[in-house]
């Protein structure tokens, strides 16, 4: 077979699959104007039509609050509203009164309001034309009592030129092998969307690709590489069983050991817990069988917006998080953000060594106001779970006594408002600088846990840019420098009765696990992929040998 | 009748969840609800309407309300403006 082609996008979940070709075209249902001669009737099909889209609608935002979170669902509940909306069913109803049949009345308001937003001259609102299409096909499909995803009836790989929001969440998730889309970005709704479902996609792979398939092609999907291959030949086929076939036999291992312990052949266990990118990974990390959240980055909150997430936005983000993890510890760093990794709204100054800069808990201890209404949002979220709070960057004793000084100043203000909070927060810093690690002996008894953030203590205690490929060689990550930066903050902590965590790159190295393990770690912090492969390294070993 | 006005301080203006926001907020009161900017007028519970009068953050709006709980409608409403908006 010679047909083999090749295309690439962007993959956004590392995953392989091949299979069948489903071509989820879009539906641009044809529609004919005929007259009707009971008018009655035909209003009465119009709103028995809409009430199914919206109880349709309803449960497709019911599901999606539950597998991905209300952030993205909100936009079926704007579907609804649309389809309530005033104007919208006063043209239908001015065209049905004419005599016209349904279908057509719908199809005619849906061109007028798209056209109505599409003429608007704002990209956000010109894109909501999407929206009116959207609801009102799902309309038309009902008044022809047509589902939509329709003919999707064996595992297929579905490819589309872009997804909408309820076509995703109405195909079937058991026939989705992986989604492949000509245009897209890695934050559509399809890309978190595969995430919370485990399949691969790849986003953003060209028009090129969609005009070379045709029904019952064969694709072979990368999504780590974001690859695709359409009409794979024997060889590539090949190659892909082989990764498919030892990538299911891993992961039925691995399964089994969900609901397990993490402990050693000779009894020492350890927790293995997740770390959580922002709100939309909250439902991956509650379903990977970690024993709580290590670290739940915050910044993504700030990263996300075009200003300060307010007080109650943020409430909301930690509740929702502290409840889905029912109980278990859940670590909160509070905002890390520096000149290379921030929000045009913070106004940073251009730095020449960002690393070395004004970040982190440096900004916070400038800014207090920033600060405190991020520590108020967690204080009032506490009382829905477990909740540690953890200052990144830390280099002295006096930048923790402030951060604590400001914590108290804000259960104060609680107080005084009566707001509830719970007394049992524990609080913690990030061993990431090497001063912090040298001075743990001091930094221990003021917190009541450590994380060690493997990434920056590398590259500040090599002096070595992480980001810079021609250093590769001497960033070498188990360097004997870090390895007894971390054991001294070990000990340290144990002396005072805490604990301490690793929640970096390095907590993944399996290699090193035995020696975390030996030196006394309490706590390996990860992307919730490799839970369940770090657990199964944990009760591989036996320390006492 | 009461009214308002109101400058847009949030940086994405009555887009598509402020505005249903405001669809939601504007329901829960008999008064009629009227936002007004640069003459164009729309009721408050229309979802479409408040979209295609595209307000941006650093327009200004009036808000007119009219009915029997304005002095209440007029009060909350202008908190949900500066709440939200």
């Amino acid at each position: 077979m010679s047909d083999m082609k090749e295309f690439h996008g962007r993959g956004v979940y590392d995953a392989a699959a091949v299979g069948k070709v489903f071509l989820l075209k879009h539906k641009k249902t044809q529609v004919r104007r005929t007259h009707v001669d009971d008018i009655k009737r035909e209003i009465k099909r119009f709103e028995q039509a809409k009430a199914l889209s919206i109880s349709q609608l309803d449960e497709i935002y019911k599901r999606t609050i539950e597998e991905v979170g209300s952030e993205d669902a909100g936009i079926f509940e704007i579907h609804m509203m649309l389809l309530d909306d005033e104007d919208y069913n006063e043209y239908i109803s001015d065209v049905l009164s004419k005599g016209f049949n349904a279908e057509y009345a719908v199809a005619l308001a849906s061109d007028y309001f798209c056209e109505l937003f599409a003429a608007m001259d704002d990209d956000y609102m010109s894109e909501r034309s999407a929206d009116i299409k959207d609801v009102s096909e799902r309309v038309i499909a009902n008044l022809k009592g047509a589902a939509q995803g329709e003919g999707l009836n064996e595992p297929s790989i579905v490819c589309a030129d872009d997804l909408s929001p309820s076509e995703t969440a109405e195909l079937d998730r058991e026939m989705v092998l992986a989604f492949v889309t000509a245009h897209g970005s890695v934050n559509s709704h399809t890309a978190i969307l595969a995430r919370s479902m485990n399949v691969p996609a790849i986003v953003g792979v060209g028009d090129a690709f969609l005009s070379s398939l045709s029904n019952g092609s064969i694709c072979a999907v990368d999504g780590g590489s974001g690859d695709v291959i359409v009409n794979p030949d024997e060889g590539t086929l090949e190659k892909f069983n082989q990764r498919l076939s030892a990538d299911k036999q891993e992961l039925i291992r691995l399964d089994e050991l969900r609901g397990k312990e993490n402990i050693t052949l000779d009894g020492r266990s350890i927790e293995i817990c997740v770390n959580v990118n922002g709100e939309s990974e909250i439902g991956a990390a509650a379903e990977c069988d970690a024993s709580g959240v290590g670290l739940f980055r915050s910044e993504f909150l700030y990263l996300e917006g075009e200003s300060y997430p307010s007080e109650d936005r943020q409430f909301d983000a930690y509740k929702r998080v502290l409840e889905s993890m029912n109980g278990k510890r859940v670590v909160i760093r509070t905002l890390d953000i520096g000149a290379d990794k921030s929000a045009d709204y913070f106004e940073l100054k251009k730095e020449e060594n960002p690393a070395l800069g004004l970040r982190a808990i440096r900004i916070c201890l400038t800014r207090p106001e920033i600060f405190k209404t991020q520590i108020r949002a967690l204080y009032r979220a506490s009382i829905y779970g477990r909740l540690a709070i953890m200052f990144p960057m830390i280099s002295s004793v006096s930048e923790v006594e402030q951060a604590l000084a400001l914590c108290s100043e804000v259960k104060q203000e609680l107080d005084e408002c009566g707001v509830a909070y719970s007394k049992d927060v524990e609080i913690g810093i990030m061993i990431e600088t090497p001063a912090a690690a040298v001075i743990s002996d001091r930094l221990a008894t003021m917190v009541d846990f450590f994380s060690v953030g493997t990434n920056d203590l590398t590259q500040y205690t090599l002096a070595c840019d992480r980001q810079n490929p021609q250093l590769e060689q001497f960033c070498d990550t188990h360097h004997e420098a870090i390895i007894r930066l971390i054991e001294y903050s070990c000990q340290n902590i144990h002396d005072n009765g805490g604990w301490i965590g690793i929640c970096g790159e390095l907590a993944t190295d399996l290699s090193l696990t035995e020696a975390f393990l030996k030196m006394g770690i309490d706590e390996l912090s990860v992307s919730p992929p490799f839970v369940l492969r770090l657990r199964k390294r944990v009760r591989s070993l036996n320390l006492s040998r | 009748m009461k009214s308002f006005v109101y400058t847009i301080t949030d940086e994405v203006g009555i887009h598509a969840r402020p505005a249903g926001l405001l669809v939601k907020k504007a329901n829960e009161y008999d008064s009629e609800i009227i936002i007004e900017k640069n003459g164009k007028i729309c009721d408050a519970t229309r979802l479409i309407g408040l979209m295609s009068l595209a307000v941006k953050q650093g327009d200004t709006v009036t808000v007119k309300i009219e009915g029997a709980d304005e002095e209440a409608a007029a009060l909350e409403m202008e908190q949900f403006f500066k709440e939200n908006l």
